[in-house]
């Protein structure tokens, strides 16, 4: 009998997305079984299976809560959907620190024809991870990019979760809200240096949504972002600048050196997983951080991440379950 | 003196009424089934399994014609359950009068069209909250000229207490609503009509076992509202500053186990709305005792009628003067929620009023409730007959043949189908079309009122799916929030505590957390119980998918296998899971979901048999009131279904 995880794999790799769900299963999945399993199915989908980077493009979509994520999600969906693009939401919502447990509530706001085969949403807790993406989302981003033509991640943003974003996305658009004051946190958390892309929604409020977006203008001139695009949008019908939004997120990508970010993002996994993994003393082992990357430098740059992670781990004189992500 | 009802066709609704009517009822109270209040017509997907269901099925003015058919338009006083699709359901109205030769002016009654507790409670909106409250504004100011007599908006508190409010919440929000209301339709209307439209704004209250706190509630709100008209809206006229309100008694009570205590309870709850002249009730609808079991029979409806024929006509009730005037213990208490209910009305005025609020009140409402239940299960509250004093003999008012309840004929959907099929393939289609075009027009612009359109659209025979469907196109879709994602932790007990542990060492086992889908499939909006299974799942450590109300089957599927889940959880109280529930399953396996279904609800053992013997794992009703025992008897079929051991190695 042929392995299951060699199978999803290939059906992923074939864009056969029926076979997302039963892989996202087993990615999450943390059992040791279950992760060696998760590692050859990523292998399956790794740019050396796949004779090049994965053809998707990875969206990362964050903000404040409240500021319209998810009904810029809904009119997005559509746009790509009509545009005849396959679309996977990979949804992120905090964890109770309390009880472990969370409420999953995005996929209700997210606007979409359940009918609808081309269309995946996942949600998926943050875990103990505050703030950021949990690693099974990363690893889900990499295999979901095998078989659909557009991958989003949605998260909550807080101040980490930009960052995790940037690690995985090849464009990173940050979602905000006019009058919200949320420009001044975001010049204070730093999350002005993370965006490819920066969205006023609710452009329908007029006045303030032009303030809000020339105060963003602002903030990023002083950082000497000026090329950084500012879009205003509203999702209310009837919605206004979402094909001007869906073509910058193109024009994005387009002017990316897509296979140095992949890698770059494989790497920096490679080592958040490492750490997640075995802590600080795992860097410290292989001679600090610098030293870890010259290493990962010198790897295949084809290798996916368990690949790179379980290099790691030797030259650290370390085992272990085999990191997914 | 009347009783809310109403079911299957318009021509059975018809000879009930009559025969209510006939049996000294005074007025009509029309309930419509959920297709009907949620604009859609009996023949598209979303109104599967509930055509005709917990009300009469409108679909144009035939139906209309056929619902209120050799009733004196004239001499009735209508209240219609009606709230996303007010302004058409009260279009037909008018269009049947005037067919009958009924002025408008000799028309009196009440449409409910308050949209803010249906995003709070009960579901059944349509539009998104601004349009649905401009749509309110429109049939107010038409009304206040054209209909001098139809009391346009019933404000409900109702709602708000069986999605939990305390008594202070209740007031708070209901009048917070009716200043958003108001402040609506102040720049609609003349400022010399303005003190009209306040004194034609009802209510529409809850009346709760605590019967003296709740006749305080009452008094309480009556001040609230004299103040804010005096204050806020300048008006001076005393008798336009007096609070008019109806009053259905509490459901939420109700009791599953022994029913027949119920019939106290309502008699109680009665006495709340009526004991003090100074805050009694305009007009009384009393539940049935077997409403926990399923939907009424006339027999059950008659039961509730008498008691207000004997608290009326038997009683002393009404001979005296208002009986707490100068008693301290009264005022005291009146002082308290007045106080109570103002510092809540400026939460939500802070949070920019009702509409931009409604997802705080909802996270509160969540909150309330959750605190009530857990003081049922810990047996704080006592509930007689279901947390306490349990034991008894069987009744023999469930042992007729129907198991005393009313079954509603599977076979009135069809009927209805094709009723609708063949009114529209009949009528002449170009007045509808350029009706259904006005209103559209009428609708993108937010200072036309729609009314001129929807009267147009109503006599040239729209049917309601096409009336509702237009403004969808003009306002979009929405979901209200589910007020689950911000609710607050449940403080830890040790029920919880040990949950927690068996949650963990089952999703250790599984490798992954167990994540299971609160589902509610079809158009019930009823959601309380799927809200607090939602978040006590989230605190006992679960994953929790929960997408709110109106699910199709297909839908509710699609989620399942996309997220991955363990177990789908299925909530309906509208009566309709004998089709919603196996629907779901065929769904469920035409995906290839192998995944456990658990289903809770108003389900009549019967049906519980047959639920079971389709494929559902397990069925919770009203009787089983402690959720943590449902938890963890969930984390038990999912430790069975995947194999794993639940108990400490």
């Amino acid at each position: 009998m042929a392995n299951p995880a060699i199978e999803l794999g290939q059906r992923l790799r074939a864009g056969d997305r029926s076979a997302a769900p039963a892989a996202l299963n087993l990615i999450e999945d943390r059992s040791a079984a279950a992760r060696g399993q998760a590692a050859t199915l990523l292998a399956e989908v790794s740019p050396a299976a796949l004779g090049g980077e994965a053809p998707a493009h990875l969206v990362g979509l964050t903000g404040p809560p409240g500021a319209g994520k998810s009904s810029l999600l809904s009119a997005l969906v559509r746009a790509w959907r009509e545009a005849g693009r396959t679309v996977a939401v990979l949804a992120t919502d905090p964890s109770s620190r309390r009880s472990g447990g969370s409420l999953l509530g995005d996929r209700a706001r997210i606007e979409h024809d359940p009918g609808d085969a081309d269309v995946l949403i996942r949600s998926t807790a943050a875990g103990a991870r505050l703030g950021g993406l949990a690693a099974p989302t990363r690893a889900a981003a990499q295999a979901l990019a095998a078989a659909y033509d557009v991958v989003v991640l949605e998260t909550v943003g807080v101040g980490q979760s930009e960052t995790d974003v940037e690690e995985v996305c090849d464009t990173v658009a940050v979602v905000v809200q006019p009058g919200s004051g949320d420009t001044l946190q975001f010049l204070k958390a730093g999350i002005m240096e993370v965006p490819d892309l920066l969205v006023v929604t609710k452009a329908d409020l007029g006045e303030l949504a032009v303030h809000a977006q020339r105060d963003l203008e602002q903030a990023l001139g002083s950082l000497g972002r000026d090329g950084v695009p500012v879009l205003a949008v509203s999702s209310v019908p009837p919605p206004q600048g979402i094909g001007e939004l869906e073509q910058a997120l193109e024009a994005h990508r387009a002017g990316l050196d897509l296979p140095a970010r992949r890698l770059r993002s494989r790497r920096l996994m490679a080592l958040g997983e490492l750490v997640a993994e075995h802590g600080e003393a795992a860097l410290r082992g292989l001679g600090g951080r610098r030293a870890a990357e010259r290493m990962l430098a010198e790897q295949d740059p084809a290798a996916d991440v368990p690949t790179l992670v379980r290099g790691l781990q030797e030259r650290a004189g370390l085992s272990g379950p085999v990191a997914l992500a | 003196m009347r009783t809310y009802a109403g079911h299957s066709s318009a021509k059975k609704s018809n000879e009930l009424y009559r025969g209510n009517l006939a049996k000294g009822q005074t007025g009509l109270s029309v309930a419509f089934d959920l297709p009907t209040q949620t604009g859609y017509d009996p023949d598209h997907e979303l109104a599967r399994g509930e055509v005709g269901k917990v009300g009469v099925s409108i679909a144009h003015r035939g139906d209309m014609q056929a619902l209120l058919d050799d009733i004196p338009l004239d001499e009735m006083n209508t209240s219609m359950t009606i709230n996303a699709t007010a302004a058409w359901l009260l279009a037909l109205y008018l269009t049947v009068a005037e067919d009958n030769g009924v002025e408008r002016a000799a028309l009196g009654g009440t449409t409910q069209n308050d949209i803010v507790k249906e995003f709070l409670s009960r579901g059944t909106y349509a539009f998104p909250p601004e349009p649905s409250m401009r749509l309110i504004a429109d049939t107010i100011a038409f009304t206040v000229d054209e209909v001098p007599r139809w009391n346009p908006v019933n404000i409900c508190s109702y709602h708000l207490q069986e999605a939990g409010a305390t008594p202070a919440q209740e007031i708070a929000y209901a009048l917070s609503t009716a200043v958003a209301v108001l402040d609506g339709v102040r720049p609609r209307v003349s400022e010399e009509t303005f003190p009209r439209v306040f004194g034609r704004i009802s209510f529409f209250v809850n009346a709760g076992i605590r019967f003296i706190e709740e006749h305080a509630k009452l008094r309480a709100m009556s001040r609230l509202w004299e103040e804010l008209g005096r204050e806020r809206y300048r008006v001076e006229h005393a008798p336009l500053l007096r609070m008019r309100y109806g009053v259905q008694v509490n459901s939420l009570g109700l009791t599953e186990a022994q029913p027949e205590n119920n019939i106290i309870r309502i008699v109680l709850e009665a006495l709340a709305v009526t004991l003090g002249r100074d805050a009694r009730a305009r007009a009384i609808q009393l539940p049935a005792w077997n409403e926990a079991l399923g939907l009424p029979r006339p027999w059950d409806q008659q039961w509730s009628l008498r008691i207000q024929q004997i608290l009326a006509h038997e009683t002393d009730l009404l001979d005296y003067p208002d009986l707490f005037a100068g008693s301290t213990v009264m005022d005291g208490l009146v002082d308290e929620l007045a106080d109570a209910a103002r510092a809540e009305m400026a939460v939500v005025a802070e949070h920019g009023g009702a509409v931009a609020a409604v997802s705080y009140m909802k996270t509160q409402l969540v909150q309330s409730h959750r605190a009530r239940v857990g003081r049922i299960e810990r047996g704080e509250q006592k509930v007689i007959g279901q947390n306490v004093f349990c034991e008894h003999e069987p009744s023999p008012l469930q042992e007729g043949e129907d198991g005393g309840i009313l079954t509603v004929n599977p076979a009135v959907e069809q009927q209805q189908i094709e009723a609708v099929r063949d009114w529209r393939s009949r009528r002449d289609q170009g007045p509808v079309d350029r009706a259904l075009e006005q209103l559209r027009a009428a609708a993108a612009d937010p200072d036309t009122s729609v009314m001129p359109a929807t009267l147009a659209a109503a006599k040239a025979g729209a049917t309601t799916g096409e009336w509702a469907g237009a403004l969808r196109e003009a306002f979009g879709e929405y979901r209200a929030p589910t007020g689950v994602a911000d609710a607050a932790p449940a403080p830890d007990d040790n029920a919880l505590t040990e949950l927690r542990d068996r949650v963990e060492r089952v999703s250790e086992a599984l490798g992954r957390r167990i994540k299971i889908l609160v589902g509610k499939p079809g158009l019930d909006g009823h959601s309380n119980g799927a809200e607090q299974i939602a978040v006590r799942a989230r605190d006992a450590g679960m994953d929790v998918v929960y997408e709110g109300i109106r699910l199709t089957p297909a839908r509710i599927a699609a989620t399942a296998v996309q997220e991955g889940v363990h177990v789908v959880g299925l909530s309906i109280l509208s009566g309709s899971h004998a089709q919603l529930i196996p629907a779901v399953l065929a769904e469920l396996r035409k995906a290839g979901a192998e995944v456990p279904v658990v289903v809770g609800g108003i389900i009549p053992p019967a049906d519980e048999r047959a639920l079971c013997s389709a494929g559902v794992a397990r069925v919770y009703t009203p009787k089983d009131f402690q959720v943590t025992r449902i938890m963890g008897d969930i984390v038990e079929l999912v430790a069975e279904r995947y194999g794993v051991a639940v108990s400490a190695a």
